[in-house]
């Protein structure tokens, strides 16, 4: 086997303990544990459990109707899907952006940057951080934080809130609006909403400073704990600006090796399926991509997302997030930024980062400019990525003569991170699991590492008739009757 | 006001003229009747039976019935209300509306006379008709997920374009649109988007091509008021000006 507890090598017998769903993440997975008779843990799963084909469905849609139809693939981050695709169809229109219409889209972003970073630290993480793992259930909940910690909560909901508003005027809705365009945007900030936006900017960016500081003297007060918790080595990828800054709307890919070097730069992403490529798995609607140089996603697994991001570009181009950026480098020797609860600093790090950009923004007179559409040679295709909360995401169309879609290719931030997720439950179940009496609160260290990924489930499952797939006829003892199995080319197969 | 020229509708006194239907009698007074299959601009269809009233008592489309003295008309009232909400049901599972990701949302009749109605969630299982999209015209999408029969732009291109573009095929619930072309495909017609059948679709079936989105939400045609209150876009035209 490739991945150590991927796959028990004698199933039989043994005990099987399903988290299902798995909580306080977006979207519907569980987690499958086999245990041996002395609780000593032999296959651990993330199985993303729902499916939701947009890959498939979107064929046959007109263009101009992706970039909202798409979005609403997720609740909690659809601006990213929504502008992924806008810039996907940028290229199929041939368009180069109006500095008004990347503007608003960047505001757009990086709004939704700080609403879905607030969402996942204060909403979903911090009940685990601020009370512990294996706390009571029933107080480790945002409704336990918000009596517990009022100022704490009061800032998360807020910060939400902001963010959302951004959201709100720059697309028309605070979740599924429709303000990005192939070649640009429908709306710019009027006057009002610019000064009612700025009356703000310099409390957000104060909130998200004391989250850095609150996250920082967690992983100071336990660091033992949040450094070694679920820790594995990975490779990493994410967007890096043409200087090297972290700039989560555009640039090129860039990759390095576990060990710290380079495996590529600067990347094109117009042609990521040179450097990218999918694994499928019989046991998971999410497909598995890995680096194509590196053979195959035994090997060439990655990580995506904050950790990543932070870790990989050489600076960050706003001053109080970069300084930031710089203690948490250099952090106990670098390790946390090898930490997979080093996600959650991260995390805090680019939402820092994104209220600054937005205070930059609104002193921009561009935003509210009214050059919104450009338009120039239609083509066949089109890919847009961007860094979105939860990591790279990419989107890939062609688009025929009719204006019709053809083909669609989803990567997803989380599927990035599929193997990536299961490498973490893996470490922490042999780290806290293995050979114990189960319970509650040590099950919920398996959620807490997933939660450090920030999963956006729902969004990572559409490939349709691509899925390997196996039916097993269980007799009443137990024992398999018969087996059978469809191959990703669609081909049946009895053992 | 005399008795010869006016009805009661819901307990106000409605004017008419002579030839007026019961619908361009309300609408006229500003007094609106839900409706789809109506157009002021063309002869009452009757089909969509969203605008049904009690008259004297008595079922009927206000759009084909014509106004007389005295009638006592019933339209606002929940037995009624009940009735059109149901309509309106029927048809929503009848095709694939999906509001969401139609650019037509926030310009759609459907759409918004669901939210007049209180249309709040699905009643009737959703029959999910096979319906491939025509983008063969360089111009115009031909969306038939959307079609609701209401044959505006059957009666558009016959009667204003002359140019017999689209008919209806089948019987019963397989009853659909066409296009009047040997391969069946619009871009073998002589359609134009300049065309009237491409301006009175009350729904999102014909939609000129690469302009979706481009009204920002907060200023689409039915975002500010309800449908109700745009009553006067949908005042009859002098009789001189129909065909």
């Amino acid at each position: 086997m490739p991945f150590e507890l991927e796959t028990a090598s004698h199933p039989k017998n043994l005990k099987r303990v399903a988290i299902e769903p798995v909580s306080r993440v977006e979207g519907h997975g569980k987690v499958t544990l086999l245990l041996d008779d002395d609780n000593h843990v032999q296959q651990v799963r993330l199985h993303i459990t729902e499916f939701r084909g947009f890959e498939k469905f979107i064929e046959g849609r007109p263009y101009w109707e992706v970039p909202v139809m798409v979005q609403r693939l997720c609740g909690i981050c659809p601006v990213s899907h929504h502008l992924a695709a806008s810039k996907a169809m940028d290229m199929v229109v041939g368009a180069t952006l109006t500095p008004t219409a990347e503007k608003i889209r960047r505001l757009m972003h990086y709004g939704q940057i700080l609403q879905s970073h607030a969402l996942h630290f204060f909403h979903l993480s911090s009940p685990d951080l601020l009370f512990g793992f294996d706390s009571d259930v029933a107080k480790r909940n945002i409704v336990g934080v918000i009596a517990a910690h009022p100022e704490i909560a009061k800032k998360g909901v807020l910060l939400r809130k902001y963010g959302q508003e951004i959201i709100r005027m720059t697309a028309g809705k605070r979740v599924h609006g429709t303000g990005s365009i192939p070649g640009g945007v429908n709306k710019s900030l009027t006057a009002e909403e610019r000064a009612t936006l700025q009356q703000d900017t310099y409390q957000m960016i104060a909130w998200s400073r004391d989250a850095v500081q609150l996250i920082k003297k967690l992983f100071e007060q336990n660091f033992e704990l949040y450094n070694s918790f679920g820790r594995f080595s990975a490779h990493g990828m994410c967007l890096v600006r043409a200087d090297g800054a972290m700039d989560l709307y555009h640039g090129g890919l860039r990759a390095r090796h576990a060990d710290g070097r380079s495996l590529f730069d600067h990347f094109d992403y117009s042609r990521y399926w040179d450097v990218i490529s999918e694994d499928v798995k019989s046991w998971s609607y999410m497909k598995f991509p890995f680096f194509k140089a590196m053979g195959s996603s035994d090997t060439g697994w990655y990580r995506v997302g904050p950790l990543t991001r932070v870790a990989l570009c050489d600076f960050i181009p706003t001053p109080l997030a970069d300084k930031e950026r710089s203690e948490f480098i250099g952090f106990a020797n670098g390790t946390a930024t090898g930490a997979t609860l080093g996600y959650h600093w991260a995390l805090m790090i680019e939402m820092l980062h994104a209220a600054e950009v937005i205070k930059d923004l609104l002193h921009d007179d561009d935003i509210c400019g009214s050059e919104l559409m450009a338009s120039g040679k239609r083509r066949g295709r089109g890919v847009g990525v961007i860094e979105a909360p939860r990591g790279t995401l990419i989107h890939h169309y062609r688009v025929d003569e009719n204006d019709q879609v053809i083909r669609a290719n989803l990567i997803v931030s989380t599927t990035h991170n599929n193997q990536a997720m299961n490498e973490a439950i893996r470490v922490v179940a042999k780290q806290y699991l293995d050979g114990r009496e189960l319970t509650e609160g040590l099950l919920n260290h398996i959620e807490v590492a997933i939660r450090c990924f920030d999963p956006c489930l729902s969004c990572a499952t559409h490939a349709l008739g691509k899925m390997p797939l196996e039916v097993v006829l269980v007799g009443a003892d137990g024992t398999a009757l018969d087996r059978i199995t469809r191959n990703m080319h669609d081909s049946l197969a009895a053992p | 006001m005399s008795e010869s020229s006016s009805f009661i509708l819901d307990d106000q006194e409605i004017p008419f003229m002579p030839g007026q239907s019961v619908m361009q009698a309300a609408l006229a007074a500003g007094v609106f009747i839900p409706h789809l299959c109506y157009h002021p601009e063309f002869r009452p269809h009757g089909s969509c039976k969203l605008c049904t009233v009690k008259i004297n008592g008595r079922p009927a489309t206000s759009c084909t019935t014509p106004a007389a003295a005295g009638m006592e008309v019933e339209s606002n009232t929940p037995e009624i209300l009940d009735k059109r909400r149901t309509l309106l049901q029927m048809l929503l599972v009848e095709g694939n509306h999906f509001c969401p990701s139609c650019e037509k949302s926030g310009f759609c009749m459907l759409q918004a006379l669901g939210y007049e109605l209180g249309v709040v969630a699905p009643r009737f299982s959703l029959l999910y008709p096979a319906r491939p999209v025509d983008a063969s015209h360089p111009d115009v999408l031909l969306d038939f997920n959307r079609c609701i029969l209401c044959e505006l732009c059957i009666r558009a291109s016959t009667e204003v374009d002359g140019k017999f573009v689209f008919a209806l095929s089948g019987r019963g619930i397989k009853k659909h649109l066409v296009v009047n072309a040997e391969s069946g495909k619009l871009a073998d017609t002589n359609f134009s988007l300049a065309d009237k059948a491409a301006q009175v679709c009350p729904v999102g079936v014909i939609l000129p091509k690469r302009k979706g989105f481009a009204v920002p939400i907060g200023q689409r045609r039915f975002d500010a008021a309800p449908i109700s209150a745009h009553v006067d876009e949908f005042k009859p035209v002098a009789p001189g000006e129909r065909p």
